[in-house]
């Protein structure tokens, strides 16, 4: 498999690890199941601290169910399963190394939809996550500031923290969730098709916000933009299910790669838009 | 004009249909008609014919009461209200609901102490902390639990719960009694709280089924977000499903006070009937409209019957009343 081969090379490339900001995620041999319907098979890849990584390829493919995966947000469905491990800083997250709420914390996910607490005040969802997770704000307004300000959304709300969030619009209330996870200060931060419901405006600030957050913790962004994958990613994934068949990791590198000279035609053809 | 003119508007979206364009020449915004089809017209009269029969049933009954209490009010005079007594056949009438409508509010009061956060937690356990494999069949229950005759809570309260609670009763009386005035007690057992307790298990039930089904509304992607924060299964159930919910078990809350408000048979069955007002609740002796209407009723005699109409009358205003006040408090909530 030209996947394992990959892997190896990739892992040896990566050995000494230098330490940016962030935590390393890795997926080994993850497959999922929804029933007896198999989703996803053997999917292996690393996503470095100081490195966005996108996840593409057409829909049904299974990115969004890895993703979910990488936060055990998978195991909501009651029927969902899984193979595999997923390693936090080497710690098997589906292990007992680990409580699932500081699983969840220290990997944090913003949604497709955004979804804010809308009977709460702006200031109260960015420390929705600190009450969530019982933890005391030493300083609130602070947290709250530095929160919305490195998801860049402060200039606009600074004056209306105690609005209800449900007031703002789609792309501000992204850019809240965001800065919702920015609080309790994860390794990781997961991005399930963060702008598809956005305007080009709004989507423009997000790839702002996730190349400003870059060098501050681990990204991994599902995506079907593919402009956007190359704005804004350096590792890319691309996941691709034949018909009746699970989806599978076809050819993952360097951004620059898979979009400039990937390997397998069906990469060449899907980044280029020929199908999907 | 307006009502017609929303109406027109509902079912010409509904439908896709209505009359080609018109020229307006006059300036300003024009009318919005639509022609209903034959079906759209009958189900129309059908659906208000329904609401307009419901309506009038409450007001007929609302007129008959006032009517048939006419003559007790016209006797009793404003003293109704405050006269503990109920002598409505005597030489000398004296009666009023004070007492009747103390023991209600007490059992209510208690019921619904009871009831509402015992209805949560049981919707809540269902919702999100029961085996997947056990909730349906945990909805079921609690759904026929709500269906079982009232007679039968009573039956069981009476002989099993009241007996059993007898010595805790006792004990508590013996504790607290001595600093808390409404703790005291000379003989516990067929008391108003002991009423109001079993009043709670039948409103338990269909109070727990609306509010576990307004809570399993709870948009599942904010609860998502509530847990990939970090958040523990309580944290979203405190910062998503509750808030959500609060209408709901406002709404709940309500229906299971009418039906505490109204229950005859726990209180006749538990009460040990007596016409007076006992702040020490524990105490054996007391009664509620409900039951004090049940009791009266066979020796009623004509003053009597018209009395126990102005009681029935009372109680209808009062559960008129709080069921609208809580349409504002949840009309309240829901613009917060």
């Amino acid at each position: 498999m030209t996947e394992t081969t990959a892997e190896v090379t990739a892992v040896e490339e990566f050995a000494p690890v230098v330490e940016p900001a962030g935590g390393t995620l890795r997926g080994v041999g993850v497959s999922a199941w929804f029933g007896a319907r198999k989703v996803l098979e053997n999917v292996d890849i690393d996503m470095r601290a100081g490195v966005v990584t996108a996840l593409i390829g057409p829909s049904g493919c299974g990115k969004s169910t890895f993703l979910r995966i990488l936060n055990r947000m998978h195991e909501l469905v009651p029927i969902a399963t899984l193979a595999g491990s997923v390693l936090l800083d080497g710690d098997d997250i589906y292990g007992t190394a680990l409580p699932i709420t500081e699983i969840r914390r220290r990997i944090g996910m913003v949604f497709q939809k955004p979804n804010p607490f809308p009977a709460m005040t702006i200031g109260d969802n960015v420390l929705a996550g600190l009450k969530l997770t019982g933890r005391k704000v030493p300083n609130r307004e602070q947290l709250i500031e530095e929160s919305l300000r490195r998801a860049g959304l402060w200039n606009e709300v600074r004056n209306r923290l105690g609005a209800p969030a449900g007031g703002l619009s789609g792309g501000q209330q992204q850019r809240l969730c965001i800065a919702r996870s920015l609080a309790v200060r994860p390794d990781v931060l997961l991005m399930d098709e963060p702008c598809s419901a956005l305007d080009p405006t709004s989507t423009r600030r997000i790839e702002e916000t996730i190349l400003e957050l870059k060098d501050q913790l681990t990204i991994v962004i599902v995506t079907h933009n593919m402009q956007q994958a190359q704005r804004v990613s350096q590792h890319c994934a691309f996941f691709l299910a034949a018909e009746d068949e699970p989806g599978r990791v076809v050819e993952q590198g360097d951004t620059d790669f898979i979009f400039g000279s990937p390997k397998d035609p069906r990469t060449a053809d899907y980044v280029n838009g020929r199908f999907g | 004009m307006e009502a017609k003119d929303s109406e027109g508007q509902t079912g010409l979206a509904a439908l896709g249909l209505g009359e080609a364009p018109e020229e307006t020449p006059e300036e300003g915004p024009r009318r919005i008609e639509a022609r209903l089809s034959p079906s759209d017209r009958l189900y129309r009269v059908v659906a208000s014919g329904g609401a307009g029969i419901t309506l009038l049933i409450i007001v007929l009954i609302g007129i008959f009461l006032f009517l048939e209490a006419l003559p007790a009010f016209q006797t009793a005079g404003f003293g109704f209200f405050t006269t503990q007594r109920w002598d409505p056949d005597a030489a000398t009438p004296e009666f009023g609901v004070a007492a009747m409508m103390f023991g209600t509010a007490v059992t209510a009061v208690v019921a619904m102490l009871v009831t509402v956060p015992l209805a949560i937690a049981t919707a809540v356990f269902i919702n999100e902390y029961a085996p997947r494999a056990a909730r349906a069949a945990l909805t079921s229950l609690v759904d026929l639990m709500a269906a079982i005759p009232s007679l039968i809570f009573a039956l069981w309260g009476l002989f099993f719960l009241v007996p059993w609670l007898q010595p805790i009763e006792g004990w508590l009386v013996e504790q607290l009694g001595g600093t808390l005035p409404f703790m005291r007690a000379i003989a516990t057992g067929s008391s108003l709280f002991n009423a109001g307790l079993v009043v709670a298990l039948m409103c338990i039930p269909i109070t727990t089924s609306i509010i576990r089904e307004v809570l399993s509304q709870a948009p599942r992607h904010e609860c998502e977000g509530a847990l990939a924060l970090g958040g523990t299964r309580w944290g979203m159930i405190t910062t998503v499903i509750l808030p959500f919910g609060r209408t709901g078990i406002i709404g709940g809350a309500m229906l299971g006070l009418g039906r505490a408000l109204g229950e005859t048979i726990a209180a006749t069955l538990i009460l040990n009937i007596r016409f007076e007002i006992k702040p020490q609740i524990l105490e054996t002796g007391g009664i509620t409209v409900a039951s004090g209407i049940a009791v009266e009723f066979f020796d009623a005699q004509k003053l009597g019957l018209s009395a126990l109409m102005a009681a029935g009358l009372s109680l209808f205003v009062v559960t008129i009343v709080i069921n609208l006040l809580a349409a504002v408090v949840v009309e309240r909530a829901k613009a917060a």
